[in-house]
């Protein structure tokens, strides 16, 4: 009996051979309970040593296989072939990204717009771990909870029109994770963050297309990060202008 | 290029995970004056830490004490802990929670707004701080993040650590290669710390992620460090079946039960029981990982289990806790099942079997992370400090990356603050040596061998001789056909010849370390004629303290592994038979 098979449509792109990125079919085998990263490993491992891609955990959580499946940003280890059946499923990098080889994009730009929203606890004053732990109610927890969630897998700057566009935009995961400190009761670092997501190329830049928030696999909503960043900006520049004090808090 | 400045540091982390950010920032704070570098194969926060669900242990409580973590702990590792590395462990773990939790760690919380704690199995009391089930996740984030805001913390991301530079003895720096461009570079430093985790993908069921090849063990194993405890491999009794998936002992801390085929809460039948509604500490779910994962097997040998395409399994019941529960302290567990058993575990029990875990093992280091080559320090899973002994308890793992992280950092900085800087012109020479051997042995070879084969032959040896159960004549097989595969990998042939990217590449330097890393673990579990925590052996199934109450310590030979012994400390717990 001939075993039953799905094509993988992949994109391929060799720098220094390649001028263009081109497409490549590969027929693997379909089997029900695979996902597009076990047919990626069937390739490498059986047809095409040369097939290049990152991964790492399986289990959606270490954020280093998103690819764009079927147009879509996806983690490809939870990506179901039986959810594309009878396919072709369509393989490329994620978009908005430079390629630096067949599915492997470059993150150095994230990396530094990550450092730059300075995602870590601020204090004016540490206190001694001999004092023990800050006290955090539930409450406090749950009020930035969902924006930690982050796995920075960047499939939220594939699906973000204006980072297509603009390449400077700071973007999705770094406003998210930025947020998520303002919003931590044991920060006091907004001051320092709001430079950096109210200057032209932060929170202003986005036009809520809410993409971002679709995408993400970790049920984060960057969309509302932002534009809940964006009337706490507000707020500040309004207070800045009616206030004789400059709104100084 | 060798001798330029930017290759130059004073302390080199090898890996990124947990333990590696947390020495990068233990090393940083200890210093002002120090140049401090993390070299990954990863972007750090992709390490493994990532996957870590459950929780990390340490005394917070006032029912609780240091001399009960204590007692738990070398309790669990039947006896081959380090009793002194086990004191200053419980001694640090609590700053280095609470320290975890000023970076911002998003630890539950209690309504008065203190840190949570949960039970996990082996221990007596509640102390077992959490993430809800993503407990490594939001560590090892946490970490991450914040060593970004120390500048003179540089990153070399996917870059893959070849060989150690070693000059008259003393560990001075890496040859390695940059991912990116194909480039191989020597990168000197006055101490070198590793701290690249384990090696479960030396089996073929493991809940660990891809990148778990015993890297960094193999580094420090080629050059002269000997590994220690390797024959210790544990399995976690609640693997997704096929995948490896791994779902947390806190989903047993919470209350679930584990049933047979036909319903029945099977370990009861082997000393753990009686069964209670709500879990008790040490009992029954919340028994240690080596005892349920061999209950698991005998359950299985009576024909108990249920029998599907991935082999036999056993059910992990949730069902009981409520979906109010489940969303609140396992949301991740409901995720991972949704999404790869396709079911859901507030209406359905949850197929399970034991899967390989960790590495117990590693490179052999004090109780101040030093390696026995001077210059060399480890941390982690990639080392064997000596506080799991022969079976870890769940949830010590991420405070011990924690601890001797931190411990390693500081003991490299002192040394290297007391150093001087390494002279760049034997370097340029072992680069060129390292250049060569890349090229000749993968690049421009013409074997015929495939990665992916001998691989999957390795693993399957490891299933073989290396499971649960264990007994000479297949461990010596084992050891035969790792003997094989090595001589195969001589012949070993890629497809990919580019410089860009070459993963290809990187899985043959991954599969050389496996190989490396199996055997020693293969050679040390024949040699240990006992049954003591995960090494369990039908051929010698009591614990000989008269005879093995000591660690093994496997030196690389070129035939092959070479096992010596060395004394267990004990200091204020005498050895005695371990009842549940």
């Amino acid at each position: 009996m001939r075993e039953e098979t799905i094509t993988l449509e992949v994109t391929r792109y060799r720098p220094g051979h390649d001028s263009e990125p081109r497409t490549e079919s590969f027929a693997v085998p379909y089997q029900k309970d695979w996902v597009v990263l076990d047919a990626l490993n069937h390739i490498k491992d059986q047809l095409d040593g040369t097939l290049t891609y990152r991964w790492s955990c399986r289990m959606g959580v270490c954020g280093s296989c998103g690819m764009m499946v079927n147009g879509v940003p996806k983690l490809t280890c939870s990506a179901f072939l039986r959810d594309y059946y009878p396919g072709p499923i369509r393989v490329e990098p994620l978009a908005n990204f430079p390629v630096i080889r067949d599915l492997v994009v470059s993150l150095d730009d994230f990396m530094e717009k990550l450092r730059r929203v300075k995602p870590w606890l601020i204090r004016a004053v540490e206190k001694p771990v001999s004092e023990g732990e800050y006290r955090q109610t539930p409450a406090q927890l749950e009020d930035y909870k969902q924006f930690s969630m982050c796995i920075n897998c960047m499939l939220c700057y594939a699906a973000c029109p204006v980072y297509g566009l603009a390449p400077a935009f700071v973007g999705p995961a770094a406003i998210a994770l930025a947020y998520r400190y303002n919003m931590d009761s044991r920060d006091e670092g907004y001051k320092l963050r709001e430079p950096i997501l109210s200057e032209s190329v932060g929170v202003w830049e986005c036009t809520f297309v809410g993409e971002c928030s679709v995408v993400c696999p970790k049920g984060v909503d960057p969309a509302a990060a932002i534009q809940r960043s964006k009337v706490a900006g507000a707020k500040d520049w309004a207070m800045a202008m009616l206030m004789p004090w400059g709104g100084r808090r | 290029m060798p001798g330029n400045d930017a290759y130059q540091h004073d302390v080199l982390v090898i890996g990124g995970g947990g333990a590696g950010l947390r020495a990068a920032i233990a090393a940083a704070e200890e210093s002002g004056r120090l140049s401090i570098a993390v070299l990954s194969k990863v972007y750090p926060m992709r390490s493994h830490t990532v996957s870590a669900e459950g929780g990390t242990a340490a005394v917070m409580r006032e029912n609780d004490s240091l001399d009960m973590h204590a007692k738990d702990t070398i309790f669990g590792s039947d006896f081959l802990a380090d009793q002194d590395v086990v004191e200053a462990f419980v001694k640090e773990a609590p700053g280095e929670v609470i320290q975890l939790e000023h970076w911002g760690c998003p630890w539950s919380r209690d309504p008065d707004g203190r840190v949570s704690v949960r039970p996990f199995g082996g221990m007596t009391v509640n102390r077992t701080l959490y993430a809800a089930d993503k407990t490594g996740f939001h560590m090892l984030h946490a970490l991450f993040q914040t060593s970004l805001k120390y500048d003179k913390i540089v990153r070399y991301d996917e870059w893959f650590a070849t060989s150690l530079l070693v000059e008259d003895g003393r560990v001075c720096g890496v040859v390695a290669l940059n991912v990116h461009d194909g480039t191989v570079r020597a990168i000197t430093a006055k101490a070198v710390i590793i701290c690249t985790g384990g090696a479960g993908r030396i089996f073929s069921f493991t809940t660990n992620a891809a990148i778990k090849t015993g890297d960094g063990m193999a580094l420090a194993y080629r050059a002269g460090a000997p590994l220690k405890d390797m024959e210790f491999m544990q399995y976690h009794p609640t693997g997704l079946p096929g995948t490896g998936i791994l779902i947390t002992e806190a989903s047993r801390g919470e209350g679930g039960h584990l049933k047979n085929k036909d319903g029945y809460r099977y370990l009861q039948d082997y000393g753990l029981g009686p069964p209670t509604d709500k879990p008790v500490h040490r009992k029954m779910e919340l028994g240690p990982r080596d005892i349920l994962s061999r209950c698991h097997i005998q359950e299985h040998q009576k024909g108990r289990t249920f029998e599907g395409p991935y082999g036999h399994y056993v059910h992990l019941d949730l069902r009981h806790l409520g979906e109010k529960l489940i969303d609140k302290n396992l949301p991740f567990v409901r995720e991972l099942v949704k999404d790869y058993v396709g079911i859901d575990p507030v209406y359905e029990p949850i197929p399970v079997r034991p899967v390989i875990h960790y590495t117990m093992g590693g490179i052999s280091t004090d109780i101040d992370a030093k390696t026995r080559l001077e210059g060399l320090y480890a941390a982690g899973e990639a080392a064997c400090v000596s506080m799991n002994g022969a079976n870890r308890l769940g949830s010590n793992s991420l405070t011990e990356l924690l601890v001797f992280g931190a411990r390693a950092g500081r003991a490299a900085a002192r040394h290297a603050l007391e150093r001087p800087a390494v002279s760049s012109n034997p370097v340029a020479h072992l680069v060129s040596d390292e250049r060569k051997r890349l090229d000749t042995r993968f690049l421009r070879a013409d074997g015929r061998e495939r990665i992916a084969d001998i691989r999957d032959e390795m693993r399957k040896a490891m299933e073989d001789g290396c499971g649960i159960y264990r007994e000479k004549a297949t461990m010596a097989q084992t050891c035969d056909t790792l003997r094989r595969l090595r001589e195969r990998f001589g012949r070993i042939g890629l497809m990919d010849r580019d410089a860009v990217f070459n993963t290809e590449l990187i899985a043959a330097l991954e599969l050389e370390c496996m190989l490396d890393v199996a055997a020693a673990v293969a050679h040390s579990a024949l040699a240990r004629e006992e049954s003591r925590g995960a090494h369990t052996r039908t051929d010698f199934p009591k614990r000989d303290d008269a005879r093995f109450l000591k660690h093994s310590l496997a030196y690389r030979t070129p035939d092959g592994p070479r096992v010596e012994y060395l004394p267990v400390t004990i200091t204020r717990w005498p050895p005695e038979e371990r009842k549940y």
